[in-house]
């Protein structure tokens, strides 16, 4: 056995509590800073670290769960503390410019599918914390398997014109002229939270489009709805109260999170303290409404046809007005994501179903059954269609042909959702 | 039971023989209304291929194999039977706890016939009354209290015993032949009430934070479950805080197939079962909790070889004893002038009279105890199974579809809940000839309709047609069970005893908080306990004698583990 592995040993079997016993003096200096583990373990939650870094059925934190991106699969990286496959040989700085400026221990450059960019404005005590915390966790030996990337994005040196064109390292910097509650939103919402990476449109090489920020969009099939004060698909009726129980509980008096946003509250929001919840809720609230747009009118026939299923297969639930059941079924009427810019989490809800999120606060175990075997892409479009413009809703009708192509992307894959 | 215990803070393995059901995955709205697969192929239902009995209506019979369930369903899988009951959520009354000693008192010991085996309960309405308070609003039972503490409600049932409080929402909105049912039994000066139902009549959020939607009146509820979480169930109701609880856990597709003890024979150290590859595991435990249906009950206590079996020739033991049932007759009745839209239904859609219930009435000289609620149903129009044709009409061909048309909309049913008194002979054995996938022996069921319960059926029939002719029909046709207990025909899954609770250990298997009299650290909960069977379904009793006994577990059997009642 070489030296460099003997302790790379020692430091994982550190972590563990025999390990404590036996390698005393070793581990003195990484166990005890309950206060910097704790505070990390918090922001590992709002950061939703899990979510990627954990495979389906796997250990969690062992990564290899694959992130498909419009480019490519990247497999997530193991961040338990094991020395030799996952992240307990880097250093505290090492760990900083990873989240700082996308770059690993061994100078390679990550891909932004790690949120790097929006991890820059994590600070550089917070960035501590958050090592500290994954260094309790227990080492697992995980081996990242390959990227599946096309030449030329595998290899790494593309994203030296990727950084110099698209990413701006730097740490937040809070605007004097906003309240604290509104500067620890923004610092969340723009750095650890990284709500910007599912909800700003990217894009043709990957990149945020800032101009559109937190406007909606799509992201593996699902349509992150638009996040701006828009009061037709946004936040724009919503109250700060709306949004906190929403991120708190997975479910408010509008709606309730359903596909990957079910997953972010399970795993991250509900985690987050009351006081984080309300200054991201007063951040968000905050975001200037996207321009306004004008949806094409439906066709009577089909607004007729889609009535016609809406009232023998959904109104049981969402009701003939389209208001749902408090605390139950979501309001279809008024509801942003119905109304959203692009259909795709509406349609795909109605082929494939999915599970409401569930948790402490919100214990029911909902889910809405699959339509997708009952109904054809003509009727799935006549009934999406009806209920975006029913009931005082507007939104661009569906086309049988975009029922088509979702549901041959989603048929294909086995969803978690 | 298991919330109940998980709440207080202990650890608790439930092993299910079945399989985890959801709802969005099993019984979804976009397919549950299948009535061939659910009602017919029997998708929720225990299948004989798997577990059955023998039956037999007298003991001079040779009982044979049940290959097919018909007069009951029992379910199987998560939540039970009760995922595909039909909501219909009663209260027995305060006579029935004391049945013997009350029959006795207003009528003299001999008007209770020597072969009845009659007897009181060990506890009372008193003390059950919050554990049914409790029992509705966790289910959000809807209905029209008829006694809130003593003081009577207009609307609701003057007979029921004093309850803390009125039901936790509204009753249901009748539709027109329940409507019409309640209109005829007021003008014959009965007393109608909405049926307390654990279908929804409103959105409910229960004490356990889970909540219900309200219900669509679709109809499919008895033998389904119910898609749009409307029907009050352990999905529904509990399972979602329940399965969050760190300290449970649940162990789907293991059968268990004995309760084990120690030497003394009075001390259960755990469990054996069989998980679905066949694997055989021994699980041990501080406390055994046996709360699976009531025939399974009575057969893994047989089989465990745990207390000592009824014989009905010596009337000696008591494990099996006073098995019984339900008595289900009705009236038919067709119009010719009112279309009732039989497919706008709930399982406890209906109004009631309980005039003749229990000993609400005054059975001097009839030759009989005891009663039943008589109910204008509307719980279904489910196209295969609603099948009300007139007197007179072929089973099949031409005439019938003709008939079966004509009467499909203007048609409904008068039914009777009646109670079935426990009799020397109907019992539960181990048969002698037939075994189970385990090789173990088959439960015997030995049942017929004696005396008591013909007799009522007489009366009750007179009652129901005097109120069905108040409807003004353009006729009626009375469907009577009987003389014998047939066991084809779906009846009601309402079978009671067996392991039956009681003041002493001479007389019952188990005491007044279902604690096994031979094994203190064994509790057998469901309707197994009941002494008898009332003329009321039986899943109210069932679920507040559940939470009597975990109450008595939580706060004294725990503290001190040992028998709660010396005998």
């Amino acid at each position: 056995m070489t030296r460099s592995a003997l302790l790379a040993l020692i430091s994982s079997a550190a972590l563990t509590g025999a390990g404590m016993l036996v390698f005393g003096p070793f581990a003195h200096g990484q166990i005890g800073d309950f206060a910097k583990q704790e505070h990390g373990r918090q922001l590992v939650a709002a950061g939703d670290c899990v979510a990627c870094h954990t495979a389906e059925d796997g250990n969690p934190f062992a990564g290899n769960r694959p992130i498909e991106t419009p480019f490519g699969t990247i497999y997530s990286a193991n961040i338990t503390p094991d020395a030799e496959t996952g992240i307990g040989a880097w250093t505290e700085a090492q760990f900083y410019r990873a989240m700082h400026d996308g770059i690993a221990s061994d100078g390679r450059k990550l891909y932004p599918a790690f949120p790097y960019p929006w991890f820059t404005k994590a600070t550089r005590e917070d960035v501590d914390d958050i090592r500290a915390y994954l260094r309790t966790l227990e080492p697992v030996r995980s081996v990242q398997r390959p990227n599946e990337f096309p030449w030329p994005l595998n290899h790494r040196v593309a994203m030296e014109g990727w950084n110099s064109l698209f990413f701006t390292p730097g740490e937040f910097k809070p605007d004097m002229n906003k309240s604290a509650e509104w500067n620890r939103g923004a610092y969340l919402v723009e750095g650890l939270a990284h709500c910007g990476a599912c909800h700003t449109p990217k894009d043709v090489f990957g990149a945020a489009k800032t101009s559109q920020s937190y406007q909606g969009s799509e992201i593996q099939n699902w349509f992150a709805p638009n996040l701006t004060g828009d009061s037709r698909t946004g936040l724009g009726g919503w109250s700060e109260q709306d949004i906190v129980a929403f991120l708190k509980t997975g479910r408010n008096d509008r709606t309730t999170a359903y596909g990957p946003m079910a997953a972010v509250v399970k795993d991250s929001t509900s985690k987050m303290t009351d006081g984080d919840l309300k200054a991201i809720a007063i951040y968000l609230k905050s975001l200037a409404a996207s321009p306004a747009e004008a949806p094409s009118a439906p066709a009577a026939n089909v607004m007729s046809a889609g009535k016609n299923i809406y009232t023998d297969q959904c109104s049981a639930c969402h009701q003939l007005g389209g208001d749902g059941v408090k605390n139950m079924f979501p309001s279809l009427k008024g509801s942003a994501a119905v109304q959203s810019h692009q259909p795709f989490s509406v349609v795909r809800l109605v082929l494939n179903g999915g599970h409401a999120a569930s948790g402490p606060g919100n214990p029911n175990m909902l889910s809405m059954p699959s339509f997708g075997w009952k109904l054809s892409d003509r009727e799935i479009a006549a009934v999406t269609t009806y209920i975006r413009n029913a009931w005082g809703n507007k939104a661009d009708p569906v086309a049988p042909d975009d029922v088509k192509a979702l549901r041959d992307s989603v048929e294909a894959k086995t969803s978690a959702y | 039971m298991a919330q109940e215990l998980t709440a207080a803070g202990h650890d608790v393995l439930a092993l299910e023989r079945g399989s985890w059901r959801d709802t969005g995955t099993d019984f979804a709205p976009s397919f549950i209304q299948d009535e061939l697969r659910y009602r017919y192929q029997g998708h929720l239902f225990e299948q004989t291929a798997q577990e059955t009995l023998t039956f037999r209506n007298t003991p001079d019979q040779t009982a044979l194999p049940m290959r097919r369930l018909g007069s009951f369903l029992p379910g199987t899988g998560v939540g039970g039977s009760i995922l595909h009951w039909n909501g219909q959520a009663f209260r027995f009354l305060p006579y029935d706890f004391e049945i013997r000693g009350k029959t006795a008192a207003r009528y003299g010991e001999t008007v209770i016939p020597a072969d009845m085996t009659l007897q009181d309960w060990g506890v009372t309405y008193d003390e059950l009354e919050p554990h049914y308070t409790r029992w509705e609003e966790l289910c959000g039972i809807a209905g029209q209290a008829g006694n809130v503490s003593g003081k009577k409600l207009p609307g609701g049932n003057p007979f029921e015993g004093p309850r803390s409080k009125p039901y936790p929402t509204p009753p249901m909105k009748q539709t027109y032949g329940p409507t019409l049912f309640g209109e005829a039994a007021g003008s014959l000066k009965l007393h109608p009430f909405p049926c307390p139902s654990g279908n929804m009549s409103q959105a409910y959020t229960n004490p356990l934070g889970v909540s219900m939607a309200p219900c669509t009146y679709c109809g499919f509820c008895e033998k389904f479950g119910c898609g749009n979480y409307s029907k009050a169930s352990a999905q529904t109701t509990i399972l979602p805080v329940l399965m969050q609880n760190k300290n449970f856990t649940l162990r789907t597709e293991c059968e268990v197939t004995r309760i084990n003890l120690d030497g003394s024979g009075t001390h259960a150290t755990g469990v054996t079962y069989i998980d679905a590859q066949g694997n055989e595991f021994e699980q041990p435990a501080e406390l055994v909790i046996v709360c699976a249906y009531i025939l399974h009950n009575v057969h893994l206590l047989m089989t465990s070889g745990i207390g000592t079996r009824y014989d009905p020739a010596t009337g000696q033991g008591t494990l099996g004893k006073n098995y019984c049932y339900q008595l289900t007759p009705s009236v038919d009745i067709f119009f010719d002038d009112k279309v009732l839209n039989p497919f706008v239904g709930a399982g406890a859609l209906g109004m009631i009279v309980d005039d003749w219930n229990g000993d609400n009435f005054d059975h001097t000289g009839l030759g009989f105890i005891h009663g039943g609620y008589i109910a204008g149903y509307m719980t279904t129009g489910r196209p295969i199974e609603t099948e009300l044709v007139p007197e007179g009409t072929p089973k099949w061909g031409a005439k019938w579809k003709q008939a079966f048309v004509k009467n499909y909309l203007t048609s409904m049913s008068i039914s009777l809940m009646g109670a079935v008194m426990p009799n020397k002979v109907n019992c539960l054995d181990l048969d002698p000839t037939y075994r189970d996938v385990y090789g173990r022996p088959l439960m015997r069921m030995t049942f017929d309709f004696k005396q008591n319960e013909l007799k009522l059926q007489d009366f009750a029939m007179g009652k129901m047609a005097e109120i069905a002719k108040a409807m003004h029909p353009r006729e009626i046709k009375k469907s009577p069970r009987g003389p014998h207990y047939d066991i084809v025909p779906y009846q009601s899954t309402h079978n009671t005893g067996g392991a039956i609770m009681g003041a002493n250990r001479r007389e019952s298997v188990v005491n007044r908080y279902l604690q096994h009299w031979d094994v203190p650290n064994l509790f057998v909960v469901g309707a197994s306990a009941f002494p008898h069977n009332s003329g009321y379904n039986p899943t109210g009793t069932v679920s507040a004698l559940a939470l009597w006994a975990a109450e008595a577990i939580r706060s004294q059997y725990l503290k001190h583990p040992g028998p709660l009642v010396r005998s």
